[in-house]
């Protein structure tokens, strides 16, 4: 009994973990995005410097009419935003907070392989909305989101593979276990292959032509009104949670910190995710969006080459360490 | 667990794919039967290999030579059945008969490729508003 | 009867067994459904749920590496480029005039006749044969990356050759042709997406 209590009590906090962080992460994109462009951002609503402003946003998306277009495939159309978003609550489940066991909402044996596979699979709800739309635009938007998903999700792979090679175990906790600081320098190259790709595979700007809105509209969610329109929204911030975890995770160690012991290994985690998150808002308001074939030119020419060039030296660095 | 179940379920999904493969027309539904097919064999594969102990694991090796050549099969089925529609406008398997021997009965294999360019546009054109009316 | 049979019976299933047949049951479901529906793109989501309860079936045998490998491959990818190569060929909302070709009662008589004798023989053959599932996990990717990296190593190297090839295959092949030889053709290739 005592079993099933704590599991599902973890479950519990993964749960509320998830509903919890992306709508942070919204609130501060509001927030920095507007300092950064010299506004203020919203300040009504909650009255300390607008806070409640994204449930107020909820309250309005709840109230909306649910439409869905006269010649779309109804229940296609329906499904794909918990297509979307459900991929993303799995991979949290997986993701290492703290060191133990305890700090883990279930520790996957092949953790690495895990949380890739199920990431990929979030694009589904993203082709199957713009697919079931009966809307060109639409229709234009999953085609760009299936071509950047096949052409960013190896160097993805490539680099969440030197790290494995270097841990030697795909499990998320035992790469942590086997992390040193020197690992920063040796993979940084890996890191930088898996932020950017995973960027792209979130459609996060620069790379987000599948939702160009000046180009497509908003690509595949251009017919989405109230509810399902936010539980894409959620998604996107779910993306970026999971995305940063995922890096802090495999390529900045985690819960290692200069200082501060094992107790408050879950303070480290927090806070480099949370700087990587606010890495991820800063180069929304920096960049302008890549053209397409400026996308795919950038993934095969660029980061598949550096990735294969990190598991190279990944390779070689550990044959010498070991000898 | 019996062994008999995984079997049973592979050998089941191998039929369902057989079925596909001869009943479909549309190319990329035949790729997607053959994908069960593979798929089935791969589920026998490691059944039997985790009944067997095997030392060597060849169940589970063969498993994953499976599934990667299987991925290498529909990248280039793909692009063959892209190219074709691109060059013909139809992906149906059955109007593909450019080198098959006209025979008795047979009077697709003349008009088959003369009229297909462009049709498939009309064709889908016209199911989608019968669809939606 | 074996011995091992008298402890085990099909009226005393474990929990792995009936999860087994339950998810079992949902993915030839969705098979089924794969192989009839006529509306295209749905065909390609339901094999998503049947990809999807193999892999299930591997976890539950224990198999856990080519369990994430097959989300991975095959729903993650495989599915993926089927939907985008459906979307390129302008798969219609609705029922599709070009699913099914006019043999499906052939196929179908095919396709039973041979279910039936392969399963036949199956049952026959492994009526009273258990898998021990018991004891160290057969497919952790410790295990799996051993056998492969120690036992398999030249087939494996054959296999990057074979996909290399596909690769540089698939590029051939979605090419576009020079102007003078691509007259007739217009449609933009795979990799150009029409995004312009």
């Amino acid at each position: 009994m005592n079993d099933v209590l704590d599991v599902v009590l973890r479950l519990l906090v993964v749960l509320v973990v998830f509903l919890a962080l992306p709508l942070i992460v919204g609130q501060t994109e509001h927030k920095v995005m507007a300092h950064m462009q010299g506004r203020v951002g919203p300040m009504y609503a909650g009255g300390f410097h607008g806070w409640a402003q994204l449930v107020a946003d909820g309250v309005k998306f709840a109230q909306k009419e649910d439409i869905v277009p006269a010649d779309a495939d109804r229940r296609v159309f329906q499904l794909a935003p918990a297509v979307a978003l459900l991929p993303y609550l799995l991979v949290l489940i997986a993701i290492p907070i703290g060191p133990g066991e305890g700090a883990v909402g279930e520790v996957v044996d092949a953790g690495v392989f895990f949380v890739l596979a199920v990431m990929g699979v979030g694009v589904l709800g993203s082709l199957m909305a713009g697919w079931a739309s009966a809307n060109k635009f639409s229709l234009l938007g999953g085609l760009r989101t299936a071509a950047q998903l096949l052409a960013y999700e190896l160097p993805m792979l490539l680099a969440a593979a030197s790290v494995a090679m270097a841990a030697g175990t795909l499990s998320l906790p035992g790469i942590l276990d086997a992390f040193a600081w020197w690992w920063v320098p040796w993979q940084i190259v890996g890191a930088l292959v898996f932020f950017v790709s995973g960027l792209a595979e979130l459609q996060r700007p620069p790379f987000d032509m599948p939702v160009a809105d000046s180009e497509i509209i908003f690509g595949a969610y251009t017919e989405y009104t109230g509810l399902r329109f936010a539980l894409f929204l959620l998604a996107e911030y779910a993306g970026i949670v999971v995305l940063c975890g995922l890096t802090t995770v495999l390529f900045l160690g985690g819960w290692h910190g200069p200082w501060g012991g094992a107790g408050l290994g879950w303070v480290w985690t927090l806070l480099k995710t949370a700087v990587l998150a606010f890495l991820v808002i800063w180069l929304r308001v920096s960049y302008p969006r890549l053209r397409e074939d400026q996308l795919q030119k950038l993934s095969w020419t660029l980061l598949v080459p550096l990735a294969l060039a990190q598991i190279a030296l990944t390779g070689v660095v550990k044959v010498v360490i070991q000898q | 667990m019996h062994l008999v179940f995984p079997a049973v379920l592979s050998m089941l999904l191998f039929c369902a794919g057989v079925y596909g493969v001869l009943a479909r027309r549309n190319a990329i539904l035949v790729l997607m039967a053959v994908e069960l097919m593979l798929n089935a064999v791969n589920l026998n594969l490691v059944a039997f290999d985790v009944w067997l102990r095997d030392r060597l694991h060849s169940g589970q090796a063969l498993t994953l030579f499976t599934i990667a050549v299987a991925a290498a099969e529909i990248g280039i089925g793909l692009a063959i059945v892209l190219m074709v529609y691109r060059g013909r406008g139809t992906s149906d398997v059955d109007r593909l008969r450019d080198t098959a021997e006209p025979g008795p009965g047979d009077q697709d294999a003349a008009d088959g490729p003369a009229d297909a360019p462009g049709t498939p546009a009309h064709r889908t054109e016209a199911h989608r508003t019968e669809a939606s009316a | 009867m074996s011995p091992a049979a008298q402890s085990h019976g099909f009226l005393s299933p474990s929990g792995a067994e009936v999860a087994f047949v339950l998810v079992g049951l949902v993915t030839f479901g969705a098979a089924i459904v794969t192989v009839t529906t006529r509306q295209i793109v749905h065909a390609a989501l339901w094999l998503v749920v049947a990809l999807g309860g193999i892999a299930v079936e591997y976890l539950l045998l224990t198999a856990e590496f080519i369990a994430w490998v097959q989300v991975l491959i095959y729903v993650g990818s495989v599915v993926v480029l089927l939907l985008f190569g459906l979307l390129l060929t302008k798969a219609p909302i609705g029922r599709s005039p070009d699913a099914d070709s006019g043999n499906r009662w052939a196929a179908l008589l095919v396709a039973a006749a041979s279910a039936a004798v392969l399963v036949w023989v199956v049952v026959d053959a492994f009526r009273a044969t258990w898998i021990d599932l018991d004891g160290p996990a057969a497919g952790s990717a410790a295990v799996t990356g051993a056998s492969l990296f120690r036992h398999w190593v030249l087939p494996f190297e054959a296999l990057s050759v074979l996909l290399l090839a596909a690769l540089v295959g698939a590029i051939a092949l979605s090419r576009r042709q020079p102007p003078a030889a691509a007259a007739g053709s217009r449609a933009p290739d795979a990799a150009q997406e029409g995004g312009r």
